[in-house]
């Protein structure tokens, strides 16, 4: 039996409370995550279970007990507390898929500062921005990392501290600390920042179509809706190893890959090495992993190397599959069944929603290809983009709205309250997503309303790489759009106008790749590059992105009346 | 042939996918895919420099994580489509 038992009962008498009187949450006054990750979960006796077992690309593994996770986690809260932070300071994690990047995130909620993790392939600007925005007072990192944040430094005045976790020998400049996070004392008690449900927790970075990334404001609240959905989506039972693929730069790594396991009491594996089916499969036979939580990119990329690399290896343990971050195709739906012996169920949510909002459940039947079902106790439905009022016809596109309210929705654009405001209308939050409900009641995700670009289930804003390629010497003029790949659902493919004397060549193509690169991310980086005389505009010289998006996929370009140059 | 090659990959490596400022030591057996140095992302631009530098192609499917993963392997690839060229 799933934990969810029924869909159909559970949506009939759904009320949020099922999850706070099953967490016990705010009992003695404690509505802090942090707590019920770990604190709680030891209380309860199971402080000697196995909570997070980690392994690096060469193999060397390390072990963590709810126990271990509590009094490192009270150790990093207090050495923080130690320099001088406060609640509510922005703490970044800038760091690779280590141990103190899980434990470091729970240690900075545990003494009340706002959690900014950040995806360590972030180049300097792209960081760069994102500190600025949020006036960050402090960034825990590595030596690998450490230089992109020295070389931009200078330009942030809020950033007063730098912890680096593995410092070693290296030498540290004003301003560093060294904080080895398993050589450190346990500290067996500290007391827990007293949050309320509506204290700041989590700051998630967002990209949109124009402007610079925003940053989705979370409350420690947002736990009785990441609890209850990974218990009921993700099935988690207690015996259960649980994999999520995700890296807690981004929301999916910190909801479902710190939050939901641990204050669901699962044993969590990671693995922090780059992609490969071989690597996946054999750590997934090795650690016996029951609940997989990845997304369709590297399903994708599973299915690219066949049946071969599935059948060496022993795949048993595995019960439940959960996809998240674009749309799941349905060719992959099909071939996980005959792979694994199970679908993959798909799920939808965003950065701004904190929690699942649409999925294929454990015992429902699955339509592939579709997004499945609003979540029990999430209202949500397709509006007409233009009186986003909720359509009627099965099968109409619209724009995918959800009724405000539910637990873990944002309740921010850090510094943008226009932006936020902006994304309710008519009573309903627009995701910016387009799709249609079926007669029966199944999501079908159609695309984007905008510009912005969805690669490999990351959400890339075309203005900050236009902005970053303004940069390049070469670049006069350009446009970033997505370009449909078989792998990644779309890539990055830049449209651009050289200044004169420039030749285009392949030589400057690389150098415009690896500019973006080493500036923004490798998401960022053009795959492709079109150089053009010009681009097209209308008339008030703003460029027409949707035109040449149209041409990549093939569609109609729609209404061209405004076009300057037609 | 392949160690004529090797001392010229590395380099790239070095400077297009370590920080400026790293103190990272790397050789021709580092794993480049698996430690996160080149993620399949940059694997489009290095597979580019490659068939740029040495006027080959190199189709998609051959462009495995495993064949990019250290810089020996990546001059064996290197050589097996030279000799195709």
């Amino acid at each position: 039996m799933s934990s969810m038992g029924l869909y159909e009962d559970r949506v009939k008498d759904f009320d949020w409370s099922i999850s706070e009187q099953e967490l016990e949450y705010g009992a003695g006054g404690m509505y802090n995550i942090a707590f019920y990750c770990t604190d709680r979960i030891c209380q309860k006796g199971l402080g000697g279970k196995p909570a997070f077992i980690w392994e690096g690309f060469s193999g060397h593994v390390k072990q963590f007990t709810y126990d271990d996770i509590r009094v490192h986690s009270n150790a990093i809260a207090q050495f923080l507390q130690n320099q001088g932070l406060e609640p509510g300071d922005r703490v970044c994690l800038f760091m690779d898929r280590i141990p103190e990047l899980y434990i470091g995130f729970v240690g900075v909620l545990k003494m009340g500062a706002i959690a900014q993790p950040l995806f360590s392939a972030f180049g300097e600007e792209a960081l760069f921005t994102r500190l600025e925005d949020a006036s960050t007072k402090a960034v825990i990192t590595t030596r690998k990392h450490l230089g992109k944040v020295r070389r931009i430094r200078k330009d942030l005045p809020a950033l007063a501290t730098i912890i680096v976790v593995d410092a070693g020998e290296k030498s540290l400049e004003p301003g560093e600390v060294a904080f080895d996070m398993e050589g450190a004392a346990r500290v067996e008690d500290f007391d827990i920042y007293k949050a309320g449900p509506e204290t700041p927790s989590v700051l998630h970075y967002t990209s949109g179509t124009t402007g610079k990334p925003k940053g989705a404001l979370h409350v420690h609240s947002s736990l009785i809706a990441q609890y209850l959905t990974a218990k009921w989506v993700l099935d988690m039972h207690p015996d259960d190893v649980y994999w999520c693929t995700a890296d807690p730069g981004w929301v999916t790594g910190t909801s479902y890959g710190i939050i939901g396991p641990w204050a669901n009491g699962v044993t969590q594996v990671v693995l922090d090495a780059g992609f490969s089916a071989q690597n996946w499969y054999s750590f997934a036979e090795r650690m016996k992993v029951t609940v997989w939580y990845s997304a369709p990119t590297a399903i994708r990329l599973l299915m690219k190397e066949g049946m071969d690399p599935v059948q060496k290896h022993d795949l048993s343990t595995l019960r439940h599959l959960v996809s998240v971050g674009e749309p799941l195709n349905a060719e992959a739906v099909i071939w996980s069944e005959k792979a694994f012996g199970r679908p993959f169920h798909d799920s939808f949510w965003q950065t701004e929603t904190g929690s699942i909002m649409i999925s294929n459940y454990p015992g429902m039947r699955i339509k592939p290809g579709s997004m499945g079902k609003p979540f029990p106790g999430i209202t949500a439905t397709v509006v007409n983009p233009k009186t986003f009022e909720p359509v009627q016809t099965p099968g109409t596109v619209g724009l995918i709205a959800i009724k405000p309210g539910w637990p873990s929705m944002f309740r921010a654009y850090w510094n943008n309250e226009q932006i936020y405001n902006a994304k309710f209308k008519n009573g309903w939050y627009l995701s910016g997503d387009r799709a249609s409900i079926d007669g029966d009641g199944y999501f079908w995700f159609v695309g984007r309303d905008d510009d912005v670009i969805n690669t490999a289930g990351h959400l890339v804003g075309p203005f900050e790489i236009e902005s970053a390629l303004l940069e390049h010497p070469a670049v006069a003029e350009s446009a970033a759009v997505g370009k449909p790949d078989p792998i990644n659902m779309e890539v990055v493919k830049a449209f651009i106008a050289l200044k004169p004397g420039y030749v285009a060549d392949d030589d400057l193509t690389m150098d415009i790749m690896n500019f973006i690169r080493k500036k923004l991310s490798p998401l960022a980086m053009p795959q492709d590059i079109e150089f053009v005389p010009s681009l097209p505009k209308t008339r008030s010289g703003k460029i027409m992105r949707r035109v040449l998006r149209a041409q990549e996929w093939g569609e109609d370009i729609g209404d061209v009346s405004t076009l300057e140059n037609e | 042939m392949a160690d004529d090659l090797k001392p010229t990959i590395l380099a790239y490596v070095k400077k297009e996918y370590l920080d400026e400022d790293s103190d990272e030591e790397i050789t021709t057996g580092t794993r480049l895919i698996s430690s996160g140095i080149v993620d399949s992302f940059s694997m489009v631009s290095l597979k580019r420099f490659l068939e740029k530098k040495y006027a080959i192609q190199i189709p998609d499917a051959d462009a495995s994580p495993e064949a990019f993963d250290t810089v020996d392997s990546i001059a064996s690839l290197v050589i097996r489509f030279q000799a195709k060229a």
